[in-house]
């Protein structure tokens, strides 16, 4: 496969149609300036991602976050690969948070998939962001790290290095390129058996300009990529070594817990400290527009002296607002149907009145809170004219720039300190500002360095949450029972297009948006719209395929004759399951299927109900079309962690408003899904050979529908509205399967 | 004064005697191995060994440990190896999560491995039900069927 290395190496294509041309010929060669300011004795970027030391070290610079996702193993596996490295000899390091490793890459690829990502700008920001300031980022998001920089920069950079290491080989042996090969870290001579290693070539290499094209491998010459590569993170997560953002630590650190306006939106009215500032270890009060901070030397002594702080914010027209009074706004906008097109196919409304039969599904999802694990938290250090920050964070250039912004610094006087990520899933996208901005507003009062940690309570009350969402559907049907029209319309925003789209050959469809928006904060939540619209569309889908007389699974595999890559999953997850075979006495399965983030994903969930009525899931059998496997055991994790954090979400996850200010506290009124809810899980990954396909999110969306179809079929009960917990399936009336 | 050992190393801090051990841990004693989830011993995954057992702290004020042996994450294996010098670096849990390629974030993990220790340490082949019922902490990556296979690769070994 030839690409040209010159787009995508250098950041220099048109984004959603913004012009871009000259931001690479603006700058010099990438490499050269990672020699200029980076390399320190003997060391030479061969490119700006691979840098290769006189004793044949060579290292990677990744610039993605690594949260769990694998990101620090699979994309050096993919400039390893294709520079012929031996793995042993690959040392991977986290990209500098500075320009030269910003990952226009993921932007283009995503201006590819959907236009501008809305996504990755945050809805409420969409406007005021520039193509410019995207490209500036380093953000870890969409499912994007293997498929777009890997894809692009890493490969390309393994393979162009390569290419530059057997030109210089070829010089100083004087005999032709052709006649020269690569293995394991070294160019060979195959006449004369000669060798040079890579670290002896490096220096020359470093001084070439890098080919202006090159060739990626064939999937046949892989030594490194398809492997199951053990991750280069685990040993650091085994022995408590790994650093996180909340694990930085120093002898003068000062601590600060944060209250802010319970009531989104809102601005701090007046404190009353009473005697905490006697207390002991209590350094200040520091009061910001939203909110109020007490700052001790340990951060229980801040968090215990913040509950003696008494403090009123402003009021605000929500201060009465419940999750009814939202959900009956969606209800009026709906009923309103002022909407705007998604996607319009035929005459659904036509089709409606001609129909024989109309069926109505309406369905409903809550807010939804990310619940990282590592509690949202920022350090911030101001001193000699410079900002440090240290954060978990899925954007290290954003975060850099804001906090130089919010500090009053340069950000060329900013240092960024990568950290390990406690969870992402979203909430550490940039754009979710808090508690960034706090942090550094109150290290600003400081000359020592000032960690703000948000408490598990913080963290739940004041997240950006999954948007919660109502979508009505009909579908009509003609007089021979065959479905003909496709009618749906749900709240908004949409931050992913086209995850409420169907790949079913229904000939009429009307999918439509009306207003959904509320004074509640939203954001990316794992797989984005994906999760709530596929739990709406193969829910409803399955409602037809069951008006319809048909089995679900055929049903599916009938509609999708032009989705042969949606049959091959839904087939390969059905037969794996045991679909259609007798199953345990009280048992059923649900099937659901989904694309998203380039890959596509079959569930099939078997459940049942336990003594109590409560629904119980046995195993989710899974099978993924993510074009090809990386690392193969970082697909199959990626697909369970995806299922697991979607399942939670499913069963029990519910964010409720009250008084306009959330109602959930901690994991005790917001559950987990644990150890004992925990399904076998079996994935099967379908080499389709297409492009890469993302994986942190695409296993997320098919679960919840996948389980409650499942539901259906035991009790006869159509779940129209999530979490599974708050049903009752006491009276339940399985129906005859088809 | 608390006065207790930290992984063999006897530490006496002039800290109020309700701070909760987390805390003397992360903040005091700069040992941030042990993590804090949510304050309320909830998730575990603050998870320490007390004298052996397993215990969340995020809830155990220093007074009521007193004159105990602490083990972390960061002292399990040497804890585990005693005075053994050809002891391997890791303890047998740890290096299984190796082999399971078990975490994923990471974040959780401390105090799952050092729960999944202190049952392992009492109940050496735990049924499925065993485990449900002992290993409660929260990972939001949903490693659980890695742990579970761990865990069994253990028993059965």
């Amino acid at each position: 496969m030839k690409i040209n290395r010159r787009r995508f190496l250098l950041s220099s294509a048109a984004v959603g149609g913004g012009v871009l041309i000259g931001y690479s010929a603006l700058k010099p060669s990438n490499h050269r300036r990672a020699n200029a300011e980076l390399a320190t004795g003997g060391e030479h970027y061969v490119t700006s991602f691979i840098k290769i030391e006189p004793n044949n070290a060579i290292t990677v610079y990744v610039p993605h976050s690594e949260m769990g996702q694998g990101v620090h193993t699979s994309l050096p596996m993919m400039a390893a690969d294709e520079l012929d490295a031996a793995w042993e000899d690959i040392i991977v390091e986290q990209a500098p948070a500075i320009d030269l490793f910003a990952n226009g890459d993921l932007v283009k690829g995503f201006a590819g998939e959907f236009g501008l990502p809305g996504f990755l700008t945050g809805i409420v920001n969409a406007s005021a962001v520039s193509i410019a300031e995207l490209m500036n980022l380093q953000t870890t998001g969409g499912s994007s790290s293997v498929r777009f920089t890997g894809e692009t920069a890493m490969r390309t950079a393994g393979a162009a290095a390569r290419q530059m290491l057997i030109e210089c080989a070829a010089n100083r042996w004087s005999v032709a390129r052709d006649d020269c090969s690569t293995e394991l870290g070294h160019v060979q001579h195959n006449a004369s058996g000669r060798s040079l290693s890579y670290g002896e070539l490096a220096a020359d290499a470093a001084l070439l300009e890098p080919p202006e094209n090159v060739t990626l491998k064939d999937p046949s010459q892989f030594t490194i990529m398809g492997k199951a590569i053990s991750r280069v993170d685990i040993p650091a997560k085994v022995d408590g070594t790994a650093n996180y953002g909340i694990d930085a630590h120093s002898e003068d650190m000062l601590y600060a817990a944060i209250r802010l306006a319970p009531v989104f939106g809102t601005k701090l009215v007046s404190v009353d400290a009473g005697d905490v500032l006697s207390r002991r270890g209590v350094k200040r009060i520091i009061e910001l527009e939203d909110s109020v901070a007490v700052v001790a030397d340990s951060y229980w002594r801040a968090k215990e002296a913040l509950k003696g702080v008494k403090s009123q914010f402003e009021s605000s027209d929500a201060d009465t607002t419940s999750s009814a009074d939202l959900f009956a706004g969606f209800e009026r906008s709906l009923a309103e149907d002022k909407n705007s097109k998604v996607l319009e196919i035929g005459d659904a409304e036509d089709a409606m009145d001609s129909a024989s039969d109309v069926i109505e599904g309406n369905y409903t999802v809550p807010y939804l809170a990310h619940a990282a694990m590592e509690p949202m938290n920022c350090t911030v250090h101001l001193h000699d004219g410079i900002v440090e920050v240290w954060t978990s964070t899925q954007d290290a250039l954003g975060i850099k720039g804001r906090v130089a912004k919010i500090a009053g610094v340069a950000e060329d006087d900013a240092i960024f300190h990568h950290c390990y990520l406690g969870g992402g899933f979203g909430r550490r996208l940039p754009f979710n500002w808090n508690v960034i901005d706090h942090a550094t507003l109150i290290a600003k009062e400081f000359d020592v360095p000032v960690k703000t940690v948000m408490s598990r309570e913080d963290d739940m009350q004041q997240d950006y949450y999954r948007p919660a969402v109502a979508s009505n559907f009909k579908a009509a049907f003609d007089a021979n029972g065959v479905v003909q029209a496709w009618h749906n319309r749900f709240t908004g925003p949409i931050q992913t297009p086209g995850a409420s789209h169907i790949p079913y050959a229904i000939p009429n469809k009307s999918i439509r948006v009306v207003d959904g928006d509320t004074h509640v904060p939203i954001a990316a939540w794992r797989s984005v719209d994906h999760s709530q619209q596929t739990f709406f569309t193969e829910s409803f889908v399955d409602e037809i395929a069951h008006r319809s007389g048909k089995n679900p699974y055929q049903f599916r595999m009938e509609m999708l004759a032009d989705h042969p890559r949606h049959r091959k999953v839904l087939e390969v997850a059905a037969e794996a399951a045991g679909y259609g075979e007798n199953l345990p006495e009280g048992h059923a399965l649900g099937i659901a299927v989904q694309e998203s983030f380039g890959s596509i994903v079959a569930e099939v969930a078997e459940v049942s109900l336990d003594t109590n009525n409560r629904p119980v899931i046995h195993k989710v059998t899974c099978a993924i079309d993510c074009g090809w496997a990386v690392n193969p055991d970082t697909v199959e994790a990626q697909v369970e962690s995806g299922i697991i954090y979607g399942l939670t979400a499913a069963l029990y996850g519910e964010i409720t408003i009250e008084n306009g200010r959330v109602a959930q506290n901690n994991f005790p009124d917001y559950e987990m899904v644990r150890m004992a809810d925990a399904p076998e899980i079996d994935v099967h990954i379908v080499e389709s050979g297409e492009k890469l396909g993302g994986l942190g999110e695409p296993s997320t969306p098919p679960i919840a529908a996948a389980v409650s179809n499942g539901l259906y079929i035991l009790t006869g009960q159509r779940v129209r509205e999530l979490p599974l917990k708050n049903h009752d399936f006491s009276r339940s009336t399985p129906i005859a399967q088809v | 004064m608390a006065t207790f050992k930290v992984n063999g190393v006897e530490q006496n801090l002039d800290i109020e005697p309700e701070m909760p051990l987390l805390w003397a841990l992360r903040d005091e004693l700069g040992m941030t191995g042990t993590k804090f989830g949510c304050g309320i011993a909830s998730c575990g995954a603050c998870t320490v060994h007390v004298n052996g057992n397993a215990v969340r702290s995020c809830v155990t004020p220093v007074s009521a440990v007193e004159g105990a042996q602490i083990t972390t994450i960061e002292g399990l294996a040497s804890v585990a190896a005693g005075a053994n010098p050809s002891a391997p670096d890791l303890s047998a849990v740890q290096q299984a999560w190796i082999d399971h390629q078990v975490p994923q974030c990471g974040y959780c993990q401390s105090g799952m491995i050092m729960a999944v220790s202190s049952l392992l340490a009492s109940n050496p082949n735990p049924s499925d039900a065993d485990i449900d019922s002992s290993i409660t902490n929260v990972c939001r990556c949903g490693s659980y069927p890695r742990v579970r296979k761990a865990i069994r690769s253990l028993a059965i070994a």
